[in-house]
């Protein structure tokens, strides 16, 4: 036994060494890309698999963004379909009424940034409600918003109103969506780990406090819902070139409401949680689909047992070390060269 | 020239007058006590200062700069800054963090560069950085600095709320209440802890206090308030003595 234990300790030195290394993102990241982009093309894992991927990685972008606002800034938000709609409808008729059949593989990128940024304007409008209202409240408006948005587009021929939406290509590879799920990951560990990423934290913490201190609360709101929108519209915007038809019911709450179970399982404020929330509920609703309607019992169960015995999600209000920048690790290390050069301070 | 003026103050609650007809002036490097007993309305005069509330009527002027209808943001930019009655640190959030945050509005990186990484980010992160560290470092509490805000002990708490409130670096230090839960002991350290912030970080400081000994003790001035009303200005002295003042604070004198 103690033997186990200390080839565990061993390990997870090895493990904070190698982590601590400046170039292991990167070196992740390109070799991750690589590999995706051989799978793509030489096809050596098969189609079902690389969907069940490609979900993977939607599914953390949207849980990554989503736990911005109910995670770091202590909101309940439950529009986040809504926000994926958006950018699902504006990326979709780009690349099926506006581009050139020729260039499509090219154009794509662009449809699904203007996706992003299109749900990132309409963030930016539920953004202001959140200046006056907080908690339950603000759940119920971005609740409502939701709606609005479902009916909108129920209510709009031109976009194929209930019918839905059809004629995307299947542009959604899995190089495409490595790229994307990385970018969302960087930028909102970026975000949390910034002055304006602490004004996050600090709203979720004490909001009058925080406006007391200086922060200008209604500038990192605007920010945190920009920012979450943003990456919920490219989702939808990946999502919809993969399923290749999209129809406004696919976003209703009960969208909303898998994402919340993502966010709530891997653990709030946490980005590894999310990610881990992501992979391990949509790869179990996978392996669980065989026991057909089952499914919907014992997934639910499991939440619940969770959050019995784990009730801020794995790695709730935690991050591991490999998420955490590196100079937000060396602080006790500038502190302690800081003692050596001013001992007298100390003192 | 004062620092702050505050003239005819005056703010309702539904009907409740908190204050009404508020006056006063502080001058460059005073210290100067508001005491009054339970709801007189001592913790309101902070808050329409700091912005929390919005003023109904009269005006409050730093350094001839109107204040009323500022968000409390932009007040504390300008260089109030104030500590709880209750402690309201960050609690979830380790002691660097806490400070780090009071400096939100020095930061000149856009949320851009935030965002990325890029350009003026590393550098200024790492000037608050060794700006906090330093203002922790001062407080002696740089040994935790990576503990949460919750697992101080909660002197500490009261410590760190004040470094937090002087991170903003303000000219005016408004503290709620500082020596609430406190032994005597412990307040003869406050007193001098008080004076030292004074000289040390060169601030004004106006105190709600309900510990005779600390106001006694450290005030030059003070400024009583009953119902929201002003019974007495004046020197402690003068205040010990005032027989207005021992009333509302005791009740009407009885002799035995």
């Amino acid at each position: 036994m103690s033997s186990f234990k200390a080839a565990y300790h061993a390990l997870l030195a090895h493990w904070h060494t190698l982590t601590g290394y400046k170039l292991f993102w990167p070196v992740f990241i390109i070799a991750g890309l690589a590999f995706c982009v051989a799978v793509d093309t030489y096809g050596f894992v098969d189609l079902y698999l690389q969907l069940i991927l490609i979900y993977v990685g939607i599914n953390i972008i949207l849980t990554v963004s989503l736990n911005l606002i109910n995670g770091y800034m202590g909101e309940f938000s439950v529009g986040h379909a809504g926000f994926m709609a958006v950018g699902a409808y504006v990326a979709s008729l780009l690349t099926v009424h506006s581009f050139p059949a020729g260039a499509q593989n090219l154009l794509f990128p662009l449809a699904i940034l203007a996706g992003g940024l299109g749900a990132a304007f309409v963030g930016f409008l539920v953004a202001i409600p959140s200046f006056k209202t907080r908690g339950d409240y603000l759940a119920i408006v971005t609740l409502a918003f939701c709606m609005i948005v479902k009916s909108v587009l129920e209510n709009i021929d031109a976009v194929g109103g209930p019918r839905g939406l059809l004629g995307m290509e299947k542009l959604t590879t899995l190089p495409w969506v490595f790229f994307w799920t990385a970018l969302s990951v960087w930028v909102i560990r970026n975000l949390v780990y910034s002055n304006f990423g602490r004004g996050v934290l600090s709203i979720r913490e004490d909001e009058i406090a925080s406006d007391l201190m200086s922060v200008n609360t209604r500038q990192v709101k605007i920010i945190a819902f920009v920012v979450s929108s943003f990456f919920a519209g490219i989702a939808g915007g990946l999502f919809a070139h993969a399923l290749q038809f999209i129809n406004p019911r696919m976003f209703d709450i009960l969208k909303s409401t898998d994402i919340l179970i993502m966010v709530y399982l891997g653990g709030i404020a946490s980005i590894s949680g999310s990610i881990i929330g992501a992979v391990i509920y949509t790869i179990l609703l996978e392996i669980l689909r065989p026991l057909g309607i089952w499914r919907m019992v014992f997934m639910p169960l499991m939440l619940v047992l969770l959050m019995i015995y784990r009730p801020r999600g794995i790695m709730g209000m935690k991050e591991a070390r490999l998420f955490t920048p590196l100079r937000d690790l060396t602080t006790e290390k500038l502190w302690r060269q800081k003692k050596k050069e001013a001992p007298d301070a100390s003192a | 020239m004062p620092l702050l003026e505050i003239s005819k103050l005056t703010h309702r609650f539904a009907g409740l007058c908190a204050v009404s007809d508020f006056n006063f002036a502080i001058e460059p490097h005073e210290l100067v006590g508001v005491i009054g007993p339970n709801g007189a309305g001592k913790t309101t005069v902070f808050n329409l200062i700091t912005g929390v509330y919005r003023a109904s009527i009269g005006s409050i002027k730093l350094q001839n700069q109107e204040l009323v209808g500022l968000t409390p943001h932009q007040i504390t930019s300008l260089g109030i800054a104030r500590t709880f009655q209750n402690i309201r640190l960050f609690k979830e959030l380790s002691v660097l963090d806490n400070v780090r945050i009071a400096h939100y509005g020095q930061i000149a990186y856009t949320p851009a560069e935030a965002l990325l990484h890029i350009g003026r980010f590393r550098a200024e992160e790492k000037r608050i950085t060794n700006k906090a560290l330093d203002l922790l470092a001062i407080f002696k509490i740089d040994e935790s600095a990576n503990e949460k805000a919750k697992n101080l002990s909660y002197g500490l708490q009261r410590r760190l709320e004040i470094a937090r409130a002087l991170a903003t670096e303000p000219s005016l230090l408004l503290l709620d209440e500082p020596a609430a839960g406190m032994n005597p002991n412990e307040i003869i350290q406050l007193m001098e802890f008080i004076q030292w912030i004074r000289q040390t970080f060169s601030v004004t400081i106006i105190l709600i206090e309900h510990q005779m000994r600390l106001v006694m003790g450290i005030c030059e001035r003070l400024v009583v308030l009953d119902f929201g009303a002003t019974i007495a200005q004046g020197l402690p002295s003068e205040i010990q003595n005032n027989p207005k003042v021992m009333e509302a604070y005791l009740g009407v004198e009885v002799a035995s």
